[in-house]
């Protein structure tokens, strides 16, 4: 008996009296032939979840079983491609329906006429186990892709096909299993998105992933395989952090998730990263990224299911021995849309009605992260950064509470530095970030001092917001000289070190060698400042040496590539201030 | 001739229930006839078998299981359009009121639009000038932008969307392109008037089209309200090459229609009792502002909604914040010393603005006299919490420099007359003399270059309180 649509409800339709369907299997539904995937089943009727809009279904359509659950197809033409929450190309949809997003659309995921360029690295007579490398060809300029035995096969190859130009369905090498069974192996395979690809074994985290950010790489590091939230209110920069990471961090390869969010601003992702060069590698920024944009006037169901293939892909290139970041902007919006879906479904709400397995689904998507050893023996690795929004800026709400749980770097986003156009407004009191000990060798070795630099850089801040307190009540006028000099001292850390600018050619990236050699200034400023202060000289004559104000500007005045300038920094403070002091003992 | 079904099965505050009707799909329109001969219209929001559940935009009101009958109309809500549109009223469902007759179609349009495909987008990128300093200099509007104002009841938000409106007009290099939508959502009769006298008065009428929906017209119809309008604006920007502007007011009303919606549908609430999807809804609302690759028009909203209690944090403005570019908060405090436009800078913003402002669109240092003022008001305002504590006349020398800045930015920069039409030239340079009353050293948001290029202590002295 075919099976038909009884109730339709939003994106939630039902089906009645039919052990057709498995639990999270793909559905085709309707004529129109919209994408959807089962939720629930009971004896007596099956839910489906439906990732296109359902204006003009009736009940008594068919929904056509396909037998697998949803998943994503893999392989080459993936990098600096753009795709819905369900991986389908915003471009080839474009071609197909028009500017506007029709439903029932079927294009192929990746481009099945391209060819590669492919080389065999197999020989007949070995064995290959999941994971396993047979093919490579290069996808873009700065990516190779490495084809993979899918992770639960193995066998002996039998047959290979010489090098050569190949599209994605080419078979390349024939497997034969234990049982005698032949497995063509082509340039792509599938995977269900909501499992993670299995490795050998997770490996300890030991390298930061290197963003150019002073406020993360030296304050609030986070590392390859890590995790961290981004939490912010609305205006407090959340997706300028996010771009910013994407642009700029060491990651061989970014996904970026846009979950919800602006249609303008995926667009200025696309003209930027088309635009903009890498500095490692001298390609385009697109050649390294795969944008996933589910905009937030897209199927509510399809946002749900995005962030799992981001994951998905992310993990696919890791098995290749790839270092993989996946920006995911916004997690709030994600959980917004499975309370929306578990409201069609009248499941019991827990918290501000969201369902009570959130926590649950977090914690599986932030756990996809990890340093691993893939399953071939190399090592790649997944870092994510979730963006989270918090409703009305307010932190103790279910979402950024559960996800503080999960992640290990917790970079707030601060209303009042975002007021004061500070930026990133990341508020270095309530941030953390628990990498720290476990990237000890790496900062050393940069420079044994590094996070001993960094340690008292965070006294004096901690220090400052201490003294603050008093000054709110009572004026700067009354706190003795020492306490005045800390209080100036953090600012040229907030203005000068932690406040960044994204439009400054070279303030925008900034290496670690040059965050160091700020650091060291800042520091020798505060130690020969203070050295002056013990004995009697008052923190304003310190002060009209305009020394301050040189070493807060010098984050624009000393270009990335001449570090030999900071010199020139450490030989005026000495000037001026034994200047001063000859002039102080005079007087 | 289509089947006419007798009779209803169940009638529950806005919504009834029909058995054994066949083919009903999902978004459907229905048409309602009551024996007094009287037409309702009604969308289906649910169908299960042959059941289906049908919100009935006109109200409920003198519907009895026995005196209806219903016609199914086998497609979703549609919209007729014209350029003959323009100069136009029409209700909240998109009738005319003005008493000049139906509209000739040129073609008909689905009411909830579809997703605009984020390849197919322009990236905004040109300014408009509102001849507003707040907003020129400090939270740019840009075309393709949506941008809302922020505002409470009793507030100026009408005065100020009109003067956007009226010389926003005239910056529009191509000014016979330009064209504004009207949406009264649950509005007072007053204030439809009110902006119906304001486009007459700036010769602006014929160029309008407006859907009012007071705030005495059934709450469904509010639900239609900005989704009619938005069909009229995207025809004609990407179908007549037209630059739009869609203003919306009030949004709170529309989020409390939906609220009530939803809560006679029986639906789990989120947060204050608002569906949980009230997010998606308002996004699909917001999200049809833009520029679409290879058209010349565009499509600008301005939202106005009144924050209840004038809480930024409540839902529906919390919401819009983070689907909208950005914006325009007033304040209650800034009104009522009598400051107009009262917009509370430091929670405004553009997010747009920093692709749209600077050399080529409006002047080199742009962006860094905007970082600079925000900066500097920024610190005003800790002055003042010290002031009030500890007494103005105990401030640092350096603090009683900003909180005269303060004062003379609001009185000079802030507030400007319902009349007034700043240059962009004006405003910025205006910003720089206010800034030339602080020490050189404290702006150190500014490249050297360009503080040695505008900063002048003597331009500062013009400023009296």
């Amino acid at each position: 008996m075919e099976n038909v649509i009884f109730s339709i409800n939003g994106p939630v339709v039902k089906v009645k009296n039919t052990k057709a369907f498995s639990l999270l299997e793909m559905v085709y539904v309707g004529k129109k032939r919209l994408i959807g995937e089962v939720i629930g089943i009971t004896d007596r009727e099956t839910t489906i979840q439906v990732y296109e809009s359902t204006s003009g279904l009736e009940p008594g359509e068919p929904v056509e079983t396909t037998g697998g659950p949803m998943s994503v197809t893999l392989g080459p033409g993936i990098i600096a491609n753009i795709f819905d929450g369900i991986e389908r190309p915003l471009r080839d949809l474009r071609e197909a329906t028009g500017a506007f997003i029709g439903e029932g659309c079927s294009v192929s995921t990746l481009d099945e006429t391209k060819k590669y360029s492919v080389t065999i690295t197999v020989k007949p007579g070995e064995y290959l186990t999941g994971g396993d490398i047979y093919a490579t060809c290069p996808e873009t300029h700065v990516v190779e892709h490495r084809c993979m035995v899918p992770p639960k096969m193995s066998g002996e190859v039998v047959k290979t096909s010489p090098d050569g130009e190949y599209t994605i369905h080419d078979a390349v090498v024939t497997l034969k299993d234990e049982l005698g069974n032949l497995h063509e192996l082509t340039l792509c395979q599938k995977w269900p998105i909501r499992e993670p690809r299995p490795v050998k074994t997770r490996l300890p985290i030991t390298r930061p992933l290197i963003t150019g950010q002073r406020v993360i790489d030296t304050m609030l590091p986070i590392a390859k395989g890590g995790t961290a939230a981004v939490p912010g209110g609305f205006g407090t920069g959340k997706t300028m952090t996010q771009h910013q990471l994407a642009k700029w961090c060491d990651a061989d390869i970014i996904v970026y998730i846009g979950c919800g969010e602006r249609g303008n601003e995926m667009t200025q992702v696309l003209d930027e990263f088309s635009e903009l060069v890498d500095p490692k590698t001298g390609e385009k920024l697109t050649n390294r990224t795969v944008l996933i944009a589910n905009t937030s006037n897209m199927p509510v169901a399809a946002r749900e299911a995005s962030i799992y293939t981001g994951i998905t892909l992310a993990e696919y290139y890791r098995d290749m021995g790839y270092h993989v970041a996946i920006m995911a902007d916004s997690t709030s919006r994600w959980a917004e849309a499975l309370r929306e879906i578990s409201g069609r479904l009248e499941e019991m709400p827990a918290e501000e009605g969201f369902p009570a397995y959130l926590p649950s689904r977090l914690s599986a998507f932030y756990e996809r992260a990890g340093y691993m050893e893939n399953l071939n023996g190399s090592e790649g690795s997944v870092t994510i950064i979730g963006a989270v929004s918090p409703q009305g800026g307010d932190f103790s709400e279910p979402v950024t509470q559960n996800t503080k749980r999960f992640v290990r770097t917790f970079w707030t986003l601060d209303k009042s530095l975002a007021y004061a156009r500070h930026y990133p407004a990341i508020n270095w009191i309530t941030s953390y970030s628990e990498y720290i000990e476990e990237l000890r060798n790496f900062y050393d070795g940069i420079d044994p001092n590094f996070l001993e630099f960094r340690q008292r850089m965070q006294s004096l801040l901690n220090e400052e917001a201490q003294l603050m307190e008093i000054v709110k009540l009572i004026g700067s006028d009354v706190l003795p000289d020492d306490q005045k000099l800390i209080i100036e001292v953090a600012r040229v850390i907030r203005v000068g070190f932690l406040q960044q600018n994204a439009f400054h050619k070279d303030d925008t990236y900034v290496p670690l060698e040059k965050q160091l050699k700020m650091m060291e200034v800042i520091l020798y400023l505060y130690d020969k400042a203070r050295a002056l202060i013990q004995k009697n000289m008052p923190v304003s004559t310190i002060m009209e040496l305009g020394l301050f104000d040189k070493v807060v500007k010098m984050k624009y005045d000393v270009p990335n590539d001449h570090l030999e300038l900071f010199d020139d920094y450490f030989s005026e403070i000495d000037a001026k201030l034994a200047e001063a002091e000859s002039k102080f003992n005079v007087d | 001739m289509s089947i006419q079904y007798i009779g209803l099965k169940e009638i529950n505050g806005p919504m009834v229930v029909i058995d054994n009707v066949p083919d009903v799909s999902f978004d459907e329109m229905v048409e309602l006839v009551l024996d007094s001969g009287e037409t309702r219209l009604g969308r289906v929001v649910e169908v299960e078998g042959k059941r289906a559940v049908i919100q009935v935009f006109e109200g409920t009101t003198g519907l009895s299981l026995t005196n209806t009958r219903t016609r199914f109309t086998g497609k979703p809500m549609e919209i007729a359009l014209s350029t003959e549109l323009l100069g136009r009223i029409f209700n909240g469902a998109g009738k005319p009121i003005d008493g000049l007759g139906e509209v000739y179609a040129e073609k008909y349009m689905d009411i909830n639009g579809k997703p605009l495909n984020p390849v197919a987008r322009t990236y905004p990128r040109s300014y408009i000038r509102t001849g507003i300093s707040a907003i020129d200099a400090l939270m740019t509007l840009i075309r393709g932008q949506k941008l809302p104002i922020f505002s409470g009841s009793g507030m100026s938000h009408n005065k100020l969307a009109v003067q956007i409106v009226r010389q926003a007009r005239i910056a529009e290099e191509q000014g016979k392109n330009f064209a504004i939508v009207f949406a009264a959502m649950g509005v007072k009769n007053d204030v439809a008037d009110y902006f119906k006298r304001s486009f007459e008065e700036s010769g602006a009428l014929s160029r309008v089209v407006m859907f009012l929906n007071l705030s005495n017209d059934p709450i469904i119809e509010r639900i239609l309200t900005p989704r009619c309008a938005l069909t009229v604006a995207e025809y004609l920007a990407y179908e007549k090459n037209m630059h739009i502007l869609v203003i919306m007011t009030d949004i709170t009303s529309y989020a409390e229609a939906l609220r009530e919606l939803s809560s006679s549908k029986g639906e789990i609430p989120g947060r204050k009792g608002y569906p949980g999807y009230l997010y998606s809804d308002l996004a699909s609302l917001y999200e049809r502002a833009g520029i679409v690759e290879g058209s010349e028009g565009s499509v600008t909203q301005i939202p106005i909604l009144t924050m209840p209690n004038d809480d930024i944090t409540h839902p529906i403005p919390d919401l819009t914040g983070y689907i909208t570019e950005g914006q325009i908060v007033l304040d209650r405090i800034l009104e009522q010393t009598g400051i107009y436009p009262p917009i509370s800078v430091l929670p405004s913003l553009s997010r747009l603005m920093k692709d749209g402002i600077g050399e080529g669109y409006t002047r080199a240092d742009h962006s860094a006299v905007s970082n600079q003022l925000f900066a500097s008001y920024a610190r005003v305002q800790d002055a003042r919490a010290l002031a009030s504590v500890i007494g103005e006349d105990e401030l640092s020398p350096i603090d009683q420099k900003y909180m005269d800045f303060g004062k003379k930015f609001e009185k000079y920069f802030l507030s400007q007359g319902f009349n007034e039409n700043r240059t962009i030239e004006r405003t910025l340079n205006l910003g720089w003399e206010l800034l030339s009353i602080l020490p050189k050293e404290e702006l150190d948001r500014v490249d050297p270059e360009m503080l040695e290029q505008y900063y002048d202590p003597e331009k500062a002295k013009g400023f009296e309180i």
